[in-house]
């Protein structure tokens, strides 16, 4: 008890406070993990690890329940996404640093941080109501006449567009996740110091080789730190992409193809799952989800922490 | 005006304890598909009589979860549970209301109620069976109709739903593929087509999609106005969906207090009957004499004074004979 008696009584509530809120985030999050595992028990039993990763039927009159067309359609969402948003949120970043006069540079950059706020429904709604018809009606049809009559690639585009399928949604988490991407990018962006930049400007640089050679090498940490923080988002994302993928449970490998992914499974069938093995299987979905976006996570922080130390050296 | 204020404050403040002391709350929770009529006989109950009826629509298998660990007065539920289900967890259940399901289409050319389809037919088309409109099947069934050579787009529901539980046992029922290929249940796995979230999904995509079919409730295709088909009963007539036809349905489907009324109300033998209908059902726990007595009071008075407005709603109304039978059950259980 000695060292209580050193510190003042103000400090000490306050360093409790803080900690007691930053060890119940650690607990919750156990416990939502325990939860998961104790509800998908039955199922973990009747169908086991490696049977249920495996077995795309999703069957719940026959009882036979397998992840992994859900699996596969929540890696397909995420990486086209990631396709997506990468190329126009690292745009947004230099733009708002580099290219835009000064007087724009303020109201851009709180636009894209107000579009990160809007929620993920009313991408969904807007997904459904706008975007899918326009994707059914003119997009897909181009891309079927064009580059699907190319070999190879062409088994990418078949099947009757019909605007319910892995490139609308893909394209809705795209935008949806393109704020949060581009203003963790432009943070990163901000941190080059000037004096460098302004050397490479002093030494006849034109600003394109900054940005190639100065900018980007320089953040390319926040800029992966912004990438990895899309991705969790886009894994777990639900109302954005539940009105577009259709919930059908197979694994296509056409973008025209309707799919399901973990949380929009979730989404359309946890209400209704009648059968304990039902609801079970679905706890199950969830527990692969939240290990597999844990795992994303920690690989991605691994990463950066890495990066981070070679650069420091 | 301080005086007046005060006073005002303390008339407010007794006023409340006293609605507060005289307010009885019943519970519920289930299905979504009758959360509409429920909510609005629960309004017009309360100007009545002062009880409050709260309902939550949190689905049907949440419904029948609640009442099995007793956290509600009565759970809603579309979903028809055996009498062997029902004794498993001391439960008591009855019909209250009903509805029923449509199958729309969007094929150029063709006006709503005009394409005639049979059970078979419908069968085949949902297995993907049958591919084109032009099939022989569908010619003959419709030698009046010129039908595009078109594929056929099949629309079902992407969420687990008694919608589609009812629509599904009706096609069990109506072909022997179906039973050993799907099966019914509020999701199944679907042999073809895509998936639509809720009635307004697949509404949405089978307007958007030319030569397309899909299910939805009545009431969501007659305020949306879809293209709705006709279809053969089991009595071999072609019938229009419409309040008669779901009636029929309801009145000649074998409904016996005996088993808890555990009747599906698909392919009833009525020479009328729409043979896609279904009854949305009221459990209760057995045991829980007294809340079950207020909850039967409530669906006693709605039988006897709610009709108009669940008609209002689009929903179909049990016919008399089916009440009487459901009064009966009560008494025979000391509810009523």
């Amino acid at each position: 008890m000695n060292f209580l008696k050193k510190k003042n009584p103000v400090d000490l509530t306050f360093s409790f406070i803080t900690g007691i809120a930053s060890v119940s985030v650690i607990l919750i999050t156990a416990g939502i993990l325990y939860v998961l595992f104790k509800e998908s028990s039955l199922s973990i039993e009747r169908f086991g690890f490696f049977k249920f990763l495996t077995l795309v039927d999703w069957d719940p009159v026959k009882e036979s329940f397998g992840a992994a067309a859900a699996l596969y359609g929540t890696l397909i969402t995420t990486v086209l996404a990631l396709i997506i948003a990468i190329p126009v949120a690292v745009g947004i970043a230099i733009y708002v640093t580099e290219v835009a006069p000064n007087f724009l540079k303020g109201p851009v950059g709180i636009a894209i941080e107000l579009l990160a706020a809007i929620p993920s429904i009313i991408y969904g709604m807007w997904g459904l109501f706008t975007l899918s018809p326009i994707m059914a009606k003119y997009i897909e049809p181009f891309l079927q006449r064009t580059v699907g009559k190319l070999p190879l690639v062409g088994i990418l585009f078949e099947g009757t567009p019909l605007g319910i399928d892995f490139l609308t949604a893909s394209m809705i988490l795209g935008i949806m996740i393109i704020p949060f991407t581009a203003s963790i990018s432009r943070d990163a962006f901000n941190l080059t110091p000037a004096v460098v930049k302004e050397s490479a400007y002093a030494v006849g640089a034109t600003k394109w080789e900054v940005v190639k050679d100065i900018v980007l090498p320089y953040s390319k940490l926040g800029v992966f730190g912004g990438v990895a923080i899309s991705l969790g988002r886009a894994l777990g994302e639900t109302m954005a992409v539940a009105f577009v993928l259709g919930n059908n449970n197979q694994i296509t490998t056409s973008l025209f193809g309707a799919a399901a992914t973990v949380t929009v499974k979730l989404a359309n069938e946890f209400t209704e799952a009648d059968k304990d093995i039902y609801l079970s299987s679905l706890y199950y979905l969830a527990l692969l989800l939240f290990v597999m976006s844990f795992i994303v996570l920690a690989i991605a922080k691994f990463l950066l922490l890495k990066a981070e130390r070679r650069y420091s050296r | 005006m301080k005086n007046v204020m005060s006073l005002v404050l303390a008339i407010a403040v007794i006023l409340s304890f006293t609605v507060a002391g005289a307010e009885e709350t019943l519970n519920g929770a289930g299905a979504s598909f009758p959360y509409p009529v429920y909510s609005a006989w629960a309004f017009d109950y309360y100007k009545a009589t002062g009880i409050q009826l709260n309902y939550q629509s949190i689905g049907s298998g949440g419904g029948i979860r609640q009442i099995t660990a007793r956290t509600v007065d009565f759970g809603g539920s579309d979903n028809v549970l055996s009498p062997e289900e029902l004794n498993k967890d001391n439960l008591l259940q009855f019909p209250a209301v009903m509805g029923g399901v449509v199958p729309v289409v969007n094929i150029p050319g063709v006006k709503e109620g005009e394409l005639r389809l049979d059970s078979e037919a419908v069968c085949k088309i949902f297995l993907g069976d049958i591919k084109q409109w032009n099939d022989k099947k569908i010619k003959d069934l419709n030698p009046k109709i010129n039908l595009p050579d078109k594929e056929i787009t099949v629309v079902h529901r992407s969420d687990g739903s008694g919608t589609t539980a009812i629509y599904t046992h009706y096609l069990s029922g109506a072909c022997a593929a179906w039973k050993d290929k799907v099966g019914y249940g509020t999701s199944v796995k679907w042999p073809v087509g895509i998936g639509g979230k809720g009635n307004e999904g697949v509404a949405n995509y089978v307007k958007r999609a030319p030569n397309s079919i899909g299910y939805v409730e009545f009431a969501y295709a007659k305020q949306n106005k879809l293209a709705h088909t006709l279809l053969k009963n089991p009595a071999g007539n072609f019938v229009e969906p419409s309040f008669d036809t779901f009636e029929d349905a309801a009145a000649t489907a074998d409904f016996d207090a005996k088993n808890h009324f555990a009747t599906w109300l698909t392919n009833a033998p009525g020479k009328n009957s729409w043979p896609i209908a279904g009854a949305t059902f009221i459990l209760l726990a057995k045991e829980k004499k007294d809340s079950n007595v207020k909850t039967v009071k409530f669906y006693d008075w709605a039988f006897k004074n709610g009709d108009a407005k669940a008609k209002e709603l689009i929903y179909i109304p049990m016919p008399k004979s089916l009440k009487d039978k459901i009064r009966a059950y009560w008494k025979a259980n000391g509810i009523y």
